[in-house]
């Protein structure tokens, strides 16, 4: 649910429950389209924690980025922002409240 | 006679229905995604699909309304604590004469559900699957859930209980080239074969390591491979590090069970207490991927020859069927039907199948050709498939 605009300020606007954002390929939607046409907003905390959130709203989501290890499956790419992970086995990396997670294919062919 | 055929195929899973004596395909189902294998549970008719995803993960895919609806089944995954010896594929620069390193060992995952085989009519939800990276496992729920049969999994010949610790035997299970689209060099299972006898006794094949045998329903296992021989190993008759391409068994005379192996095709009539080499090159039959047997008759089998390990293609451009009807000592080929020039097609280990007097197969050119005369004569199905991976008789 997108934050609520609460008042300007000199620092700019500020927003009420500002939460990360998850943005994904839309082959995921093939299998998930309860994430389709919406925005995904989860609590902030590690890319672990964040792609258990989005598991809890899509049942089985992480068995398809995830292997059973918990690290991200080999031609998985998933970045915070413009930074790929860099911890792809425990994905410790953080996620702060304005972040973006950004989960993509990892091209491997023309 | 069976009046369908499931077609495992890079870009989905293609149903053939047989009416008014004429095969139609349906619409592809799971389009765009690799189906390494699919077949049809005779027990309560679900049909079954390994998903082998580029990037979400292997998954099985599961029907039971006859194909007009698919779910997914997330539950086949290795459990914690289950680890591998690493297979190091030797780079230019491996030195042979270097002391041997300490064993690296990685946490399993499901790179590939390679086969799947159902359980008898005695044991209703029993299902088999064979994976890459070499685990077998057993579901008795219909696929809900599944566990890795660990007996196989931590046996001596690949280390021992790697659960419990580190290496406490050599691994001496090869890789298999199926898994370098994974990034790892690794074993893995192909061939699950029931005894319908005896639901407690089974063969599995392992590439690149033999077969292997239980008679306790998967609380032992024992390496069946004498009588294997291996002409790319220093010593061809070394226990371990075969590579079985597909094995199968009558279920008329289990005891009857075949084997298309990379060094020829081979035979027992003991169950897999001994095998013999029963090629015959000078009419093609040695190299090739796939083998069929008679449901009821053990001794009569099809091979679908390719030229050799180094060109794996039809042999001089025609393909051709092999039968034999004596347990391997002599072979009869049929081409009728089956083009004769300009053929490069191979079929893969999945790729043939027989029901009754029908046999099928489908090759890497998605070319898909069915014998309604026992092979003896052939119709093609369609030239213009996606590479197929599996053909199986519904």
């Amino acid at each position: 649910m997108p934050g609520q605009q609460l008042s300007a300020s000199v620092f700019g606007a500020v927003w009420l429950n500002q939460m990360p954002t998850v943005k994904m390929t839309p082959h995921l939607f093939r299998f998930f389209p309860t994430l389709q046409n919406r925005a995904i907003q989860v609590q902030a905390g590690s890319v672990a924690e964040v792609l258990r959130a989005v598991n809890d709203i899509a049942p089985g989501f992480t068995d398809y980025v995830l292997d059973e290890n918990g690290a991200l499956r080999r031609h998985v790419n998933l970045s915070v922002n413009d930074t790929l992970v860099i911890d792809r086995k425990n994905l410790s990396d953080q996620v702060t409240d304005d972040g973006t997670v950004y989960i993509f294919q990892a091209l491997s062919g023309g | 006679m069976s009046n369908m055929i499931l077609l495992g195929t890079r870009k989905g899973t293609v149903i053939l229905d047989r009416t008014n004596s004429t095969w139609r395909p349906r619409p592809i189902e799971h389009a765009g995604i690799p189906i390494c294998y699919a077949a049809r549970d005779p027990r309560d008719g679900t049909l079954w699909a390994s998903q082998d995803h580029g990037h979400w993960g292997p998954k099985l895919s599961r029907s039971r309304d006859g194909g007009a609806t698919w779910e997914d089944v997330l539950s086949l995954k290795y459990p914690k604590g289950a680890r591998y010896i690493v297979k190091v594929l030797p780079t230019p620069d491996f030195d042979p004469l270097a002391p041997a390193g300490q064993p690296e060992y990685a946490d399993a995952t499901v790179f590939k559900i390679w086969h799947l085989a159902f359980g008898t009519a005695a044991q209703p939800g029993r299902l088999y699957v064979g994976t890459i990276p070499g685990g077998l496992f057993v579901s008795d729920d219909g696929g809900d859930n599944w566990a890795l049969n660990r007996p196989l999994w931590d046996h001596e010949s690949r280390g021992g209980d790697l659960f419990a610790g580190d290496a406490t035997s050599e691994n001496r299970w090869f890789g298999t080239p199926a898994s370098i689209d994974y990034g790892v060099f690794e074993p893995g299972i192909h061939s699950i074969v029931i005894d319908p006898r005896n639901p407690e006794h089974i063969h599995v094949a392992v590439s690149s390591a033999g077969v292997l045998e239980t008679t306790d329903g998967g609380r032992t296992w024992a390496g069946r491979n004498r009588g294997m021989l291996n002409d790319y190993m220093p010593n061809p008759e070394a226990e371990w590090g075969h590579d079985p391409h597909f094995v199968t068994g009558c279920a008329g005379q289990p005891d009857h069970l075949w084997q298309q192996n990379h060094c020829g095709v081979f035979y027992s009539d003991d169950g897999a207490k001994s095998w013999r080499k029963v090629s015959q090159p000078d009419v093609g039959v040695h190299f090739g991927f796939p083998v069929a047997v008679d449901a009821q008759d053990g001794r009569t089998a099809w091979v679908v020859p390719a030229q050799s390990d180094m060109a794996r293609m039809a042999i001089d451009g025609g393909l051709c069927v092999a039968r034999t009807t004596d347990g391997g000592q002599s072979w009869q080929t049929f081409r009728k039907g089956l083009p004769q020039e300009n053929a490069y097609d191979i079929v893969l280990r999945h790729g043939l199948d027989v029901a009754g007097d029908r046999l099928c197969f489908g090759s890497s050119t998605g070319n898909v050709y069915l014998s309604e005369d026992r092979g003896e004569t052939w119709q093609c199905l369609g030239n213009n498939y996606p590479p197929v991976y599996s053909v199986r008789f519904g």
